[in-house]
């Protein structure tokens, strides 16, 4: 009886509810952190070292693949915004019922795992006889994540209060200066958003690059990928925290309006 | 030389949404320099209205012309008027300063004129230290303030206003109505302002638009309309009044709540059915005396600030609403009086429901887009179009609306003194008008039952 009780304002208190998760946590994000940091400032047999980061610096290909990825990173972040911008400001302007379908119709193919959509699109360039390269990476990279470009946009366009874009015309905008005077700063949360949720992916998306390029065009996601598969965990390590580093530089690049962004913008 | 001519003219101006008529054939001339309000309830078109003249909506028919030139077609950028709208709508990215300068800025001004004209116009709506501000970090009042100098700024021939101050409270907003009212005279522009408060509107305006269900109801100065209400809407919605049936026995000669009264009312004929009305500080209340025109129990009283507000009811069962500066006891009798000039006679729109039918058989007929059993006739064959007339006392209104033949919902209810007046908007968009004893509110479902022998049918 007493085990019972107690069991019972146990799971009453919602506090408690959370325990798994807290668990969850600590075991498989804050851990693998701290072993992250471990590995990458020592060597294999355990001493406190540079090197690995040394290494990193000196050695030309690896410095190489890493500026590389961040190039590519910004280009599809670039084509995915000049895309999904329009595309956003279009689906935003149609009937509440027409655009639902619309944002269906771009997330759908979001719901099919994207190592099946690339295989998908691997087999239709073969088919088509387009070459395996640059081309075909840079259209794999934005075709999958397009759709994180254009819903924060979407949403947040979606939500501008017509009373604003009343009010500019009142005060004398034609329907371009409407548009570079209130809709374009005001969708700003949105548009930061979208970048983030397509340049912080693709930094470290690897198997992209592998299945389009046939493993020609290595990113820096692959380089990482490599060395921890080959046993060179410290190594390894060292270059998971740049990548961090640049995750979190992004973040700040977003700036205090993160929080805001990512809840105007509606980040998934 | 240019005439000081009409600044905005309205044209038989018919709006809809969808098949729901919101402006119906309106026609309203401002003369420059004017303050007009277009004052009604929620609903009744005036904010409609004040955007097909801003431009933001086009009406369905009709022309709008702006100092003579028809901007009907016109964008609403295009046009020399600037809003103030009801949400202020500032831009959340910009700051006080460039909010203000919006307008300017468009017009690519000189950085130093724009600079002195925002500080000039913030100083008249006394914001001045306020430029570099975020404009959310302002209070509503001060938001307002904002809104209408990014308004005026650009002087506009018209400054339109949606209720500018609906959003603001009780306090705030008796200041801000000074304030608009010291503008307008100062700026010599001309305002037209929407608002469902009737007070603001007599406070503000030199001219008021009184509208209902996309109609104007009248058009007049604020003591016109409220001395000599045009109709029994106006005179419900205009400040508190007394509205009763009464019957014009002859030219100045008026006979309601069953005694007869001197008036200064002509011109109705002899024993016309009217709509009387009377403004509760117009009934002289007083111990019983000789004086005493008629008599009633005081059965409620209470202290409004300056005055008292009391309900007497007549040993005829007509319920008055009396307000005096002297306090009478609920349970005494006391007598009453009406001078002849402040009595308001005014026609009756309609004194029972008329359709048009067409007969389906001698027993049945058929209006409101449905058949009802009548009294047999002989008189009118099947088929014949005949004029159904309805008395409004003989409607009967149910609780459950599938009771009812048809299912309507309460849209505007008039206290007669002795019984209440419906006014119950039908599911098929009809009116049907019902003297009732029972108390219903607004916007009440009701069923609504016409009994075969409440049915008269004549000529068309």
């Amino acid at each position: 009886m007493e085990v019972k009780r107690n069991l019972s304002t146990f799971m009453g208190k919602r506090k408690n509810w959370s325990i798994p998760y807290i668990l969850f946590l600590a075991f498989f994000v804050v851990t693998p952190l701290f072993l992250i940091f471990y590995y990458a400032f020592t060597n294999s047999t355990g001493g406190f070292t540079f090197d690995n980061f040394r290494r990193f610096w000196q050695q030309p290909e690896a410095m190489h693949t890493f500026v590389f990825s961040v190039g590519v990173a910004l280009i599809t972040t670039a084509v995915c915004l000049l895309l999904g911008y329009p595309a956003a400001y279009i689906l935003s302007r149609m009937s509440s019922k027409t655009a639902k379908i619309m944002v269906l119709l771009f997330i759908l193919p979001m719901w099919i795992n994207f190592l099946i959509r690339t295989l998908a699109t691997v087999a239709l360039f073969d088919f088509l006889g387009i070459p395996l390269g640059q081309a075909s990476l840079y259209f794999g990279m934005v075709y999958n994540f397009l759709p994180f470009m254009v819903y924060p946009i979407y949403n947040i366009l979606q939500k501008t209060d017509q009373n604003l874009i009343e009010a500019a015309q009142d005060l004398g905008a034609n329907p371009r200066q409407v548009f570079f005077r209130t809709i374009l700063p005001l969708s700003v949360p949105g548009v930061k958003s979208g970048i983030m949720m397509v340049f912080m992916p693709v930094i470290s998306t690897f198997a992209i690059a592998e299945l389009l390029t046939i493993n020609n065009i290595k990113l820096f996601g692959t380089t990482l990928q490599e060395n921890i598969y080959n046993g060179m965990w410290n190594y390894g390590a060292a270059l998971s925290l740049v990548m961090l580093l640049l995750i979190g530089l992004t973040l700040l690049f977003n700036g205090d309006g993160n929080a805001k962004a990512a809840e105007e913008g509606g980040l998934i | 030389m240019q005439e000081s001519g009409p600044i905005i003219q309205v044209e038989h101006v018919t709006h809809s949404f969808g098949d729901k008529t919101v402006l119906d054939d309106i026609n309203i001339s401002v003369r420059k320099g004017e303050f007009v309000t277009f004052l009604g309830p929620s609903g009744c078109g005036k904010t409609t209205l004040l955007r097909i003249i801003a431009g933001f909506q086009k009406a369905s028919e009709g022309k709008i012309l702006i100092a003579g030139t028809d901007v009907t077609d016109i964008p609403p950028y295009k046009r020399p008027v600037n809003t103030v709208f009801q949400k202020y709508a500032l831009f959340p990215h910009l700051n006080v300063f460039n909010n203000v300068a919006f307008g300017l800025n468009l017009k690519k001004l000189e950085a130093t004129v724009i600079k002195k004209k925002v500080k000039k116009v913030l100083k008249m709506v006394s914001m001045t230290d306020y430029e570099e501000r975020d404009v959310d970090s302002l209070s509503g009042g001060q938001q307002q303030r904002v809104a209408i100098a990014r308004a005026i700024v650009n002087e506009p021939e018209v400054l339109l206003l949606d209720e500018p101050l609906a959003a603001l409270d009780l306090k705030m907003r008796k200041d801000m109505q000074m304030e608009i009212k010291a503008m307008h005279k100062k700026l010599g522009i001309t305002f037209v302002y929407v608002t469902h408060d009737q007070e603001e509107a007599l406070t503000l305006s030199d001219t008021i638009v009184v509208m209902s269900e996309g109609k104007i109801q009248q058009i007049g100065t604020p003591t016109e309309i409220y001395n000599e209400p045009i109709n029994a809407f106006v005179a419900d919605f205009i400040g508190e009044s007394n509205i009763l049936n009464g019957t014009m026995i002859e030219d100045n000669l008026v006979e309601f709540a069953g005694h007869r009264f001197e008036c200064v009312d002509k011109g109705f004929g002899q024993n016309v059915p009217v709509d009387v009305v009377i403004r509760p500080e117009d009934i002289y209340i007083f111990d019983l005396s000789e004086a005493a025109q008629f008599t009633g129990k005081v059965t409620s009283s209470i202290f409004k600030g300056v005055h008292y507000e009391m309900m007497v009811v007549t040993p005829e069962g007509y319920e008055f609403m009396i307000q005096d500066y002297h306090c009478f006891e609920v349970g005494k009798t006391v007598g009453l009086r009406v001078k002849p000039f402040d009595i308001q006679v005014m026609k009756k729109e309609r004194v029972c429901n008329t359709f048009e039918g067409v007969m389906i058989d001698k027993g049945h007929v058929r209006f409101l887009e449905q058949s009802f059993k009548c009294k047999e006739n002989h008189e009118f064959p099947a088929g014949s179009q005949v004029k159904v007339s309805v008395d409004f006392q003989k409607v009967i209104l149910q609780d459950n609306e599938e009771d009812g033949m048809l299912s309507g919902e309460v849209s505007f209810i008039l206290y007669k003194g002795n019984h209440y007046h419906l006014t119950v908007l039908t599911d098929g968009d009809e009116n049907i008008f019902v003297d009732t004893n029972d108390i219903w509110d607004d916007g009440d479902r009701v069923g609504i039952t016409i009994p075969p022998e409440a049915i008269q049918l004549s000529n068309l």
